[in-house]
């Protein structure tokens, strides 16, 4: 195989000046946080490391990371697909089927044996020995342990890879397993969301293109860059929340002024996204500038934490489902009962033993 | 043994023990003021007030209802340092609340009859100068562990707000995938909010019922420090040696007018 170009050549090709090209480090600089004193570190970088090949494989999951992939505005996907990744293998996006799509993966693992970045889109389940997702023929558990092998880092897109999902939701019939419990041995980048923000799965790849390394991870193994703060952090409804000005239901006054969703279940104080900064959709606009609050697809077993529109989680350990405060009235309602009954008791043995003691 | 019997003898025991030294009398009122606070503001960040009018500029409710929390939480968890600290440099009744004598038959066996004793079976309860050991079983459980429980929690919740690499993130920062996500760590330190709660209400109860039924002194004691006893037998855990009268002279520490007013 020929020396593959770099990223620079590749543009030069595509008949994209040297001009567009130092405006498009300039813009990626700025799209990843960086200051202006590391676009010539990118501009060197993209001038002389050739493509990272990258193969993306997809388990069990619905195509919506690829979806919103395909609809990153900076950088364009366009770019990152054609000029800085070789996306050597994406069977949703590749133009080759069937046994030819196969025989490229072993090509690329052998040609690039622990250079390439293995990018997984769902997860593989587990039960049946891996039969409820099969993929040219084979289960696909099997087809990312081998691609595992010899890959450089795992990125894994999305909820269904970082951490199991609507498929690992209870009861998890399939036994759905996120990709770090299946590998082990690799450095995993858990970029989170159902789906992850477009630009967060661009920038993540153009970062480790750029700097030849994974971004910095928080303790979950997601990058610090796009999952440091809390929805409701950055959230431009956080004023309402904090003056305690809130919807009690979706077709109320507070709700036409825009006021905080906390109390119809927005799950924003406890999930890690950027959605609230970068925003969806060439940054439109994000659920709760819709009006709906945050689900918090991008945290660890969502779908298992209640009603999307209630703040308390619904506990299963008491069978029928139950929040922390119904169970803790309960249990005061019972013990007040219990001290009452006690009371009266008491009263009674004191009243016939009266002088006794 | 019959009072009647008792009355003959020469008292074997002092009235009063000064048990509860100032520290662990100020900590108990200080921590109690904040419990309150922390379970009333706790309830209302997971179940807000009604909204108030007007401009968002213009109100500040649930930052102040916050602010009270984690105000009311640095208390709660200072206090709980400290009385950590009380328990070394106090005396020995300061330690009982940090201690589970899990491997002592005999404090077992005590336990049953303070159970038996409160399930209406013993027509007596011990004397006791510190804890009885069903009461020592409640605070280790919910006071000396659930502190510590809430603590941690709440402190990994407070880190989110406080952001990466604060000193709250780097001590607490950890709890929080252990217990998957902040959402299931806000649900289980709600559920210890609950359970702090179920302890104040059984602890309440059980200080009034002894301190009318049983023979000592119980909420009187959290305020001046003395324990007194209604009849003259020994505490089941008063000091064996040397002899009960001159040891609980050296235990009865109390200043001339606090044990005048202990009678």
């Amino acid at each position: 195989m020929a020396r593959l170009e770099t990223f620079y050549e590749v543009m030069r090709r595509q008949g994209i000046t040297r001009r567009s090209f130092l405006k498009y480090c300039s813009l990626t600089a700025a799209a990843l946080g960086l200051g202006p004193e590391l676009v010539p570190d990118i501009v060197h970088a993209m001038e002389t490391k050739p493509r990272t090949p990258v193969l993306w494989l997809h388990g069990l999951e619905c195509t919506c990371c690829s979806e919103s992939f395909i609809r990153s505005a900076h950088p364009l996907v366009k770019d990152v697909v054609l000029s800085m990744i070789s996306l050597d293998y994406d069977d949703t996006l590749m133009a080759s089927a069937g046994h030819q799509a196969e025989a490229i993966l072993e090509e690329v693992m052998e040609e690039y044996k622990g250079n390439y970045i293995l990018a997984v889109e769902g997860n593989p389940p587990l039960n049946e020995d891996g039969m409820f997702c099969i993929v040219g023929g084979r289960p696909f558990v099997e087809q990312l342990r081998m691609v595992a092998r010899d890959a450089k880092a795992v990125i894994s897109w999305g909820s269904c890879a970082s951490f199991g999902c609507v498929q690992a939701a209870r009861p998890n019939p399939t036994r759905a397993t996120p990709v770090h419990e299946v590998i082990t041995d690799k450095p995993i980048i858990k970029v989170p969301g159902c789906p992850p923000i477009a630009e967060v799965m661009t920038g993540v790849i153009t970062y480790m293109l750029t700097f030849d390394r994974i971004p910095e991870l928080d303790r979950q193994g997601r990058p610090k860059m796009f999952y440091s703060q809390r929805i409701h952090d950055k959230c431009y409804r956080r004023p309402h929340f904090d003056a305690g000005q809130f919807v009690e239901a979706f077709d109320d006054e507070a709700a036409r002024k825009g006021h905080c969703l906390y109390k119809v279940g927005c799950k924003g104080p406890t999930t890690y996204n950027a959605c609230s900064t970068i925003r969806w959709n060439e940054g439109t606009s994000f659920p709760i500038q819709a009006g709906h609050g945050c689900i918090g697809c991008s945290e660890d077993g969502f779908w298992d934490k209640g009603s999307w529109y209630a703040r308390l989680t619904d506990i299963h350990a008491f069978g029928i489902e139950a929040n922390a405060d119904r169970i803790g009235a309960t249990a005061a309602l019972g013990v007040g009962g219990a001290i009452a009954a006690h009371a009266a008791i008491s009263a009674l043995k004191r009243a016939r033993h009266k002088g006794d003691v | 043994m019959s009072p009647a019997a008792d009355a003959h003898r020469p008292p074997r025991f002092l009235k009063a023990v000064y048990v509860y030294e100032v520290p662990v009398r100020l900590w108990h009122w200080i921590n109690a003021l904040s419990i309150t606070v922390l379970a009333v503001t706790g309830y209302f960040i997971a179940s807000p007030p009604p909204g108030v009018p007007g401009e968002a500029s213009a109100n500040y409710l649930m930052g102040y209802i916050r602010f009270a929390h984690f105000a009311a939480g640095y208390v709660f968890a200072i206090g709980f340092i400290a009385r950590l600290y009380w328990a070394f440099a106090g005396n020995h009744h300061a330690r009982q609340l940090f201690r589970f004598p899990f491997w002592n038959l005999g404090w077992w066996r005590e336990l049953w009859t303070e159970a038996r004793w409160y399930l209406f079976l013993e027509r007596k309860p011990r004397l006791y100068v510190g804890h009885n050991p069903l009461a020592q079983f409640a605070m280790f459980w919910c006071i000396a562990v659930g502190s510590v429980f809430m603590i941690v929690t709440g402190f990994a919740l407070y880190s989110e707000g406080t952001g990466r690499g604060t000193w709250q993130d780097t001590l607490f920062g950890w709890v929080i995938p252990l217990f998957g996500q902040s959402q299931d760590v806000h649900t289980w330190h709600h559920l210890g909010m609950w359970m702090i709660i179920l302890f104040v209400m059984v602890h309440v109860y059980a200080a009034v019922r002894e301190d009318i039924m049983s023979r000592q002194s119980i909420i009187s004691t959290m305020v001046s420090g003395v324990r007194t006893f209604k009849d003259a037998e020994a505490p089941a855990d008063a000091d064996p040696e040397p002899p009960p009268p001159r040891i609980t002279l050296e235990d009865a520490r109390v200043p001339a007018a606090e044990r005048e007013r202990a009678g």
